[in-house]
């Protein structure tokens, strides 16, 4: 009998019961989908930073220990503040070597060129090296994938022995010097050879570079004499966001029990990663870019506390609708439930009514509103980070009591009216 | 003993005196009839007496009982147990057939019983059309099936509100023969109407002029 009642109730406004359906089906999906990115989404959000530069720089331990202390970055007195090239490729056999996206070698000396007066900076790096690793593995990395937001007219250098030599012009020195892509310049480095040189492209990084000479760093260990030799490596690593732990083993691992120490070195916390890659180079100094890491911190915090926000008004969103259609759905009503409660339904006998038809709803509408969150959060994954999001086991019991909040929610102004709804007055058409 | 006795049943609604100082007794078996001009109080004294309201003041005992301080939960129970109400706008469930119309009173009463509604259909003259709903049916079907609704669960008191109000003069004989038959079985019977044939039909009226009662006459059929 109840279930003719209930079942009757909603055959005969086939459309509300649709709208109560879709609205569930709205909410739910939308709630499923931002929970979805957003245990998603630091991951993702990471590798879509990680596009845009370095976050870790390895320096000589002398030359970070100068740095610190008393702010020099370069100068006299340094002997020994060098990292050797051909230690590099280990940096792809640590723990962690799948989150190094890449890293490109820094060594700079001052050349100087025709028609212009001061020395300028040359940075002899890798653009895009092959590497053999001992794994008997090769990766590509280098300056052309570490720093692919600089816009560049021409292409990098080539590198290979074979290749002719040339080098890349920040955009300020290009337009100094008037020179294009296809043009030759005229450099002197320290050790007094006088080299001729096509400029084979000219980029644009929106920093000082903009005023620098990008060479291959072979020429670059030529011009100063420091063969086989690099100052710096800039490094572009996946990281987890710290936490308590990593920012304690962050000051000192010695801190961190057994156990802690483990979790710590097997997570992929920046500082964990620095410490990895201090492991296999001689003398190095891994330093997180302090701030890379924390404004990527802080823009996730933003990014999750906007689906948050965004996800409680997609569910007080379909509430509200819900509440009205429901509400609606009993005012439509009224003359039937006023014939129920006169002969004899009590107010839990109405009240159950309207809950299951919302319960009703609320199972199918939440049902079908999960699957379609699923392949909503799918598309955004695809749009926005060009990458799937995998439904989280997670999202499926925050989901049901979502559902049953909205729907309880939604459900009480209806209730209200239900229990104030007198017989006398609607069955004497008053 | 009177099933039902008001004692000065007074109904205020916010400064219009729909009824003032009531004074009635109904017999068991009786069949009373209310007449009375529109807006004199009928339907307000029909919602007191079948616990769809509550007097401002004044006393309502239905078999002794006293019912006017009662709360709005106990009243439910004795509409559900003791009161069969017969509606001008006969109120069937639109969605519901004629059957699960009947059945639904057994539903909130006790427990569904299709034979045993299947049986009140029949009654009222109604067995071939249960599958119907209220829709495909004439007034005068509806009201019948209205009719065997309120009698399913076997009321102390059966109230009608101008039963044949919105029927033809054929479907009113119709209703008419079933509550004189529901009479004659012992039933007790309230009703309202305001056609003199109809109210003649019972054993006593009473008046009901600007909310009191200002005459009451027995009439044939004594009991
Ligand atoms: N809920 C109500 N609120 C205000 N006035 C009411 C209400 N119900 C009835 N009345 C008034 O009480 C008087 C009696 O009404 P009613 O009992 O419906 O008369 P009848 O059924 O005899 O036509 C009328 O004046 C009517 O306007
Ligand atoms: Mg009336």
């Amino acid at each position: 009998m109840f279930f003719r009642l209930v079942w009757g109730g909603i055959a005969r406004r086939r459309w509300r019961a649709l709208l109560t359906l879709f609205t569930m089906l709205l909410g739910v999906s939308l709630a499923t989908a931002i929970l979805n990115v957003m245990l998603d989404v630091g991951d993702k959000f990471n590798r879509e930073l990680r596009t845009y530069g370095a976050n870790l720089r390895v320096v000589p331990r002398s030359a970070a220990f100068l740095a610190d202390f008393y702010g020099l970055e370069e100068g006299e007195g340094v002997t020994d503040k060098y990292l050797r090239e051909d230690e590099l490729p280990r940096l792809k056999t640590i723990f962690w070597a799948y989150n190094i996206v890449d890293f490109a070698p820094l060594l700079t000396t001052p050349v100087v060129l025709e028609g212009v007066d001061q020395p300028v900076t040359a940075v002899g790096t890798w653009f895009n090296q092959t590497l053999s690793l001992p794994t008997g593995d090769t990766v590509t990395t280098g300056v052309q994938g570490l720093k692919s937001w600089w816009s560049l007219k021409g292409a990098w250098p080539g590198e290979a022995a074979s290749d002719p030599a040339g080098v890349a012009l920040g955009e300020s020195l290009a337009r100094r010097l008037r020179l294009s892509p296809g043009e030759s310049l005229v450099l002197t480095g320290q050790d007094g050879v006088r080299r001729t040189l096509p400029v084979t492209g000219v980029f644009l990084a929106g920093g000082r570079e903009d005023g620098q000479i990008y060479v291959p760093l072979a020429l670059a260990q030529a011009m100063a004499g420091k063969t086989g030799l690099v100052e710096e490596v800039e490094v572009s690593a996946l990281t987890t966001p710290e936490n308590d732990l990593a920012r304690r083993a962050a000051q000192s691992p010695a801190s961190l029990s057994a156990k802690e120490w483990e979790t710590w070195y097997c997570t992929a916390y920046i500082s964990s990663i620095a410490y990895q890659i201090e492991e296999v180079l001689t003398d190095a100094r891994a330093k997180p870019v302090l701030a890379v890491a924390e404004a990527e911190g802080k823009i996730l915090g933003k990014v999750e506390l906007l689906l948050t926000l965004l996800a409680i008004l997609a569910l007080v969103a379909s509430a509200l609708a819900l509440a009205n259609l429901v509400t609606a759905g009993v005012m439509e009503r009224r003359v039937e439930i006023g014939i129920l409660k006169a002969i004899g339904a009590g107010d839990l006998g109405v009240i159950s009514l309207v809950v299951a038809e919302v319960l009703l709803a609320g199972g199918v509408g939440g049902g079908l509103g999960y699957l379609l969150g699923i392949g909503l959060s799918d598309l955004i994954g695809q749009s926005v980070f060009g990458a799937s999001i995998s439904p989280h086991p997670a999202v499926i019991p925050l989901v049901l009591v979502l559902v049953f909040l909205v729907s309880v929610v939604g459900t009480l102004p209806a209730i209200r009216l239900l229990l104030r709804l007198n017989p006398r007055e609607v069955l004497h058409g008053r | 003993m009177a099933i039902l006795e008001l004692q000065s049943v007074s109904m205020d609604y916010g400064g219009v005196k729909a009824l003032s100082e009531v004074n009635l007794t109904v017999a068991p078996g009786e069949w009373l009839a209310i007449m009375g001009p529109s807006g004199s109080g009928k339907t307000t004294l029909m919602n007191i007496i079948g616990c769809l309201d509550q007097a401002t003041s004044g006393r309502v005992f239905l078999d002794a009982e006293e019912i006017s301080q009662l709360s709005r939960r106990q009243l439910t129970a004795i509409r559900r147990d003791r009161i069969g109400l017969i509606f001008q706008q006969f109120h069937l469930v639109s969605h519901l057939t004629a059957l699960e119309n009947v059945m639904l009173a057994q539903y909130y009463h006790s427990l569904p019983d299709q034979d045993e509604a299947m049986a009140a259909l029949e009654r009222v003259g109604l067995g071939g059309r249960y599958r119907h709903l209220p829709g495909q049916l004439s007034g005068g079907e509806q009201q019948r099936v209205c009719i065997a609704r309120a009698l399913i669960n076997c009321p102390d008191l059966i109230l009608a509100d101008e039963p044949t109000g919105n029927l033809d003069q054929a479907n009113e004989e119709i209703v008419l023969a079933i509550l004189r038959q529901l009479h004659q079985a012992g039933g007790t019977i309230v009703m309202v109407t305001h056609a003199l044939e109809v109210g003649q039909e019972a054993n006593r009226i009473i008046q009901l002029e600007h909310g009191r009662v200002t005459e009451g006459k027995r009439h044939r059929h004594h009991t």
